[in-house]
C-alpha cells in the first residue's frame, strides 16, 4: 500500500489526472497533500527540477510531469484487468500523444490567456484565438464517447481539465468559450466525463478551484503593463 | 521474405524483380517532410537512420509551404511530418515514439518504465527549458541575451547533471534521449557563433562537452548533418527575424 505516493493537491487539474489514471487501473495510493505556498522537502527533493505538483513517487522512485506520469502508470500497470489508457496501435498512439502535447501546449495557454487578457481588443483577440485551439478538439471528438472510444483512455484524462475547471476560468475571466451551441460535440463529452466514475469521485469543490485560479489570475493582471 | 531461385534466366530476373519492386514499396512507404536546418527534422532522421529504415526526404521550403504540407499537418502547418503507409505523424518526438514502436530494431527507448519516463522527463526538460532560451540567445543582444543565456546556462547545468558519468543518455549506446536532445551537439555551437555568445562552455560543463565529441563521432549521427558552412548563413539570416519553426 506504501508502494504508490503521489504528492498534489486537490485543485490542481495536473494532479486530478494521476489520481484519475491510478484509480481507472484499480491502483491503491497515498495522497501527500502539498501546500504550495510552503513546499515541502520531500516535494523538493522528489522534483528539484521544477519543484511543482503532481510527483508520483512508486517504490521510491519519483516521476514528474503529468503526460509523463500517465505513461509510466499505463506501462507499470498492465495486467490486472485494468484497461490501456493509450491505445495499442502505434499510429494511434501517435495521434493520442499529439492530441495531449497539443491541449497541453495550445489549449491550456490560449485559455489562460483568454481568461486573464483584460477587456478590450486584445481580449476579444485572446478569446477569438482559445476558440480557434479548442475547435481543433471539437473535430476529434465528433462521432465518439470519449477520444478514448467506448471508455475513457489517456487523451481523455489529458483534456479532462475542460469538463470542470474550464467553466471556473470562464467565470473568472467572464467569457464563455465551451457551449452546446459552439461546441455540442465537446460539450457533450465534457458531460459525459465529468459524470462517470472514477473521475467524478476526485473532482475537487468549486469555491477551492475559484480560489485557486483567482490567486493567479489576479497575480498575473498586476504584473501585466499598465496601458497609458 | 524468401524467394525461389530458378535457373532459367527468365526465373532470375523475375526474383530481382520481386526484390526490387519490395524495396521500392518499403522506401515509398515512409516519407519525412522536412527543412534541411530543422533540429526538429534531424531527430526524425537520426531515429531512420539508426534503424536503418529506409525513406524519402522532402525539403520544404518553410517559407513558401506547400499545399501537401498544410494538408498532413494543419494544426501545426510545421515540419517535420513523418507520413508512413499514407498517415501523417507530426512533433518530432512523437514521431520518434512512433518509430521506436513501429521498427523493433535498435530499440531507442529503454524497457523499464521508470528509465523510460525518465528519458520523457528530460527530453521535454531540454524542449521548453533550454531550446527557447538557447533560440533567443542567438537571436537577441545586450540584456535581453544574457537574459537568454543564463537561463540557457541554468537549464545546461541540471542535463550536465544526467550525463555524468554515461557515455551516452541510453548508456553504452545512442538512445531515445540523445536523439532527442541531440540537436545541442550541432545547432548550439552554431547559433553560439552567430550570436556571438557562449552557453556549452566546456571549462563549466565538461560531461556535456564529452557527450558531444561521443555523439558527433558516430558515423550514423554525423554523416546526416546539415552542411555547417550553410546553417551560419541560413541562421545570420534569420537572427533578427520571428522563428519560422
Amino acid at each position: 500500500m506504501g508502494e504508490v505516493k503521489l504528492i498534489g493537491t486537490h485543485q490542481s487539474f495536473p494532479c486530478a489526472r494521476i489520481e484519475w489514471g491510478l484509480k481507472i487501473k484499480g491502483v491503491e495510493y497515498e495522497y501527500l497533500k502539498e501546500d504550495l505556498s510552503n513546499k515541502s522537502d520531500l516535494l523538493i527533493e522528489s522534483n528539484p527540477v521544477h519543484k511543482k505538483v503532481p510527483v508520483l513517487i512508486h517504490k521510491g522512485n519519483p516521476i514528474a510531469e503529468s503526460l509523463v506520469i500517465l505513461e509510466y502508470i499505463d506501462e507499470t500497470w498492465k495486467d490486472n484487468n485494468a484497461h490501456s489508457l493509450l491505445p495499442q496501435n502505434p499510429y494511434e498512439r501517435a495521434l493520442a500523444r499529439f492530441w495531449a502535447k497539443f491541449i497541453d501546449e495550445k489549449c491550456v495557454i490560449s485559455v489562460w490567456g483568454a481568461c486573464v487578457a483584460q477587456e478590450g481588443e486584445e481580449k476579444e483577440k485572446a478569446v477569438e484565438g482559445a476558440i480557434e485551439t479548442l475547435s481543433h478538439l471539437e473535430k476529434q471528438i465528433k462521432g465518439k464517447k470519449f477520444f478514448g472510444g467506448e471508455k475513457i483512455g489517456y487523451l481523455d484524462i489529458v483534456a479532462g481539465w475542460l469538463s470542470y475547471w474550464l467553466s471556473v476560468l470562464e467565470e473568472l475571466g467572464e467569457i464563455e468559450l465551451v457551449n452546446a451551441e459552439r461546441f455540442p460535440c465537446l460539450h457533450e463529452w465534457g458531460k459525459n466525463f465529468i459524470n462517470t466514475s472514477p473521475i467524478k469521485d476526485c473532482i475537487p469543490p468549486r469555491e477551492d478551484v475559484l480560489a485557486y485560479f483567482s490567486f493567479g489570475i489576479n497575480y498575473v493582471r498586476s504584473m501585466a503593463p499598465n496601458k497609458a | 521474405m524468401s524467394y525461389m531461385i530458378v535457373k532459367d534466366e527468365k526465373g532470375i530476373i523475375e526474383v530481382k524483380w520481386q526484390i526490387w519492386r519490395k524495396t521500392m514499396e518499403r522506401r515509398e512507404d515512409v516519407k519525412l517532410f522536412n527543412f534541411h536546418a530543422s533540429p526538429f527534422g534531424q531527430r526524425v532522421i537520426w531515429a531512420l537512420k539508426l534503424k536503418g529504415v529506409d525513406y524519402e526526404c522532402i525539403e520544404e521550403d518553410i517559407f513558401n509551404k506547400s499545399n501537401l504540407l498544410l494538408e498532413l499537418n494543419p494544426v501545426h502547418k510545421k515540419v517535420p511530418v513523418l507520413v508512413h503507409c499514407n498517415k501523417p505523424i507530426a512533433e518530432s518526438l512523437v514521431i520518434l515514439e512512433y518509430i521506436d514502436e513501429t521498427w523493433k530494431q535498435y530499440p531507442l527507448m529503454p524497457q523499464n518504465p521508470y528509465q523510460r519516463a525518465h528519458a520523457r522527463f528530460w527530453a521535454n526538460f531540454a524542449e521548453h527549458k533550454l531550446l527557447d532560451a538557447a533560440w533567443m540567445a542567438m537571436r537577441s543582444s545586450g540584456e535581453e541575451q544574457e537574459k537568454a543565456v543564463n537561463e540557457a546556462r541554468e537549464a545546461v547545468e541540471k542535463i550536465e547533471e544526467e550525463i555524468k558519468g554515461k557515455r551516452f543518455f541510453g548508456r553504452d549506446n545512442i538512445g531515445f534521449l540523445d536523439i532527442a536532445i541531440g540537436w545541442i551537439s550541432y545547432w548550439i555551437p552554431v547559433w553560439e557563433e552567430v550570436g556571438s555568445m557562449k552557453i556549452l562552455d566546456p571549462l563549466k560543463f565538461p560531461a556535456i562537452n564529452a557527450w558531444i565529441t561521443n555523439f558527433l563521432s558516430h558515423p550514423t549521427i554525423n554523416d546526416t548533418l546539415p552542411q555547417r558552412d550553410n546553417m551560419i548563413v541560413y541562421y545570420h539570416s534569420r537572427r533578427k527575424e520571428v522563428s519560422p519553426f
